[in-house]
């Protein structure tokens, strides 16, 4: 049943993404750039991802250019140029993108200094507690016993 | 007491952060288009077909230029501010018809007003993505030499036309 499914979706994927051009190379790239390419009208989708008119029309433009032969570094400056950095996933790093990209490690640094310290603090909390040779002695007899048992 | 101190205070940063954020519009880009020159294009009109229009045609002039479809609604919230704005005679708004059927954007136009000298016709679009056009309405300052000085995402208000657009025109206009 689920081989019949994948089948049967195949074909209609595939339809969906090349109406203009039947190139499978030019088609191949076209889809590795728009998974890196964000939708701007549906700000969550990528390129490939979305059927947005707009998306349609920038998937159009950029088939256009890849069977221009440009290259992909041209094509993400054809579209940066127009819409901003915010077309890319991976925005680049800048001086405005610093927080993006340092961010997380200095959270991850952050948290591991104070998981750190919290862990420090409560060693300190845990007393030696003193155990008297009558208590040693039990123990070892109770451990003893534990043995014998079958 | 001291216990809370810190939890508390990454809470308020957070909250802080949280807060500016619920104010920021996540559809409004900075384009990087502003302070370039306006990409060229020659379209032809709207109400006569065999002529063209370019942004060269305005060099020396402060203008705007406004991207709209008869299809977009946000354009009909707008539509009475371009009224307005084009009535004072304070700057020229010439617009874009942006992926739209003529007959329905001529009806559009007779039935709710003319606020645009010439309307250029992008049938396909393809003018809206060198201008970086995600959403229509769209409007631009475009300066004396062809650079565009502000856009304007989404549709336009009278307080954003009052507080923006009017004295960026007024300070263009004094080059």
């Amino acid at each position: 049943m689920l081989i019949v499914m994948l089948v049967l979706s195949g074909p209609t994927w595939a339809g969906e993404a090349r109406p203009l051009a039947d190139d499978p190379v030019v088609e191949a790239r076209l889809k590795r750039l728009a998974v890196e390419l964000r939708c701007l009208v549906c700000q969550n989708q990528t390129l490939a991802d979305s059927d947005a008119p707009l998306a349609e029309d920038l998937r159009r433009e950029v088939r256009g250019m890849i069977v221009k032969d440009m290259s992909d570094e041209e094509i993400i400056d054809f579209l940066v140029s127009r819409y901003g950095d915010f077309v890319l996933y991976r925005p680049p790093l800048k001086a405005t993108t610093t927080l993006l990209w340092v961010g997380p490690f200095v959270l991850l640094v952050g948290g591991g200094i104070a998981l750190v310290v919290a862990l420090r603090r409560r060693g300190r909390k845990v007393e030696e507690v003193v155990i008297t040779d009558d208590e040693h002695r039990r123990v070892e007899q109770l451990l003893s016993q534990g043995v014998k048992r079958p | 007491m001291n216990k809370f101190l810190l939890p508390l205070t990454i809470f308020g940063i957070m909250l802080g952060f949280l807060a500016v954020g619920l104010t920021l519009n996540p559809r409004e880009i900075p384009s990087p288009l502003v302070g370039k020159a306006a990409p060229v294009f020659s379209l032809p009109q709207l109400h006569e077909q065999d002529k063209v229009f370019s942004p060269d045609d305005m060099k020396g002039q402060v203008w705007l230029l406004n991207f709209w479809a008869s299809w977009c609604s946000g354009c009909r919230t707008e539509h009475p501010v371009l009224m307005d704005l084009a009535n004072s005679g304070l700057v020229p708004i010439y617009g874009v018809d942006y992926k739209d059927q003529r007959g329905e954007a001529l009806a559009w136009l007779d039935e709710w007003g003319n606020p645009y000298p010439i309307v250029a016709v992008d049938a396909a679009g393809r003018v809206g993505i060198d201008y970086g056009v995600y959403g229509v309405p769209e409007t631009y300052v475009i300066d004396k030499q062809g650079l565009i000085r502000y856009k304007q995402i989404g549709p336009l208000d009278d307080e954003t036309v009052e507080k923006k657009i009017l004295p960026l025109v007024k300070e263009l206009q004094a080059k």
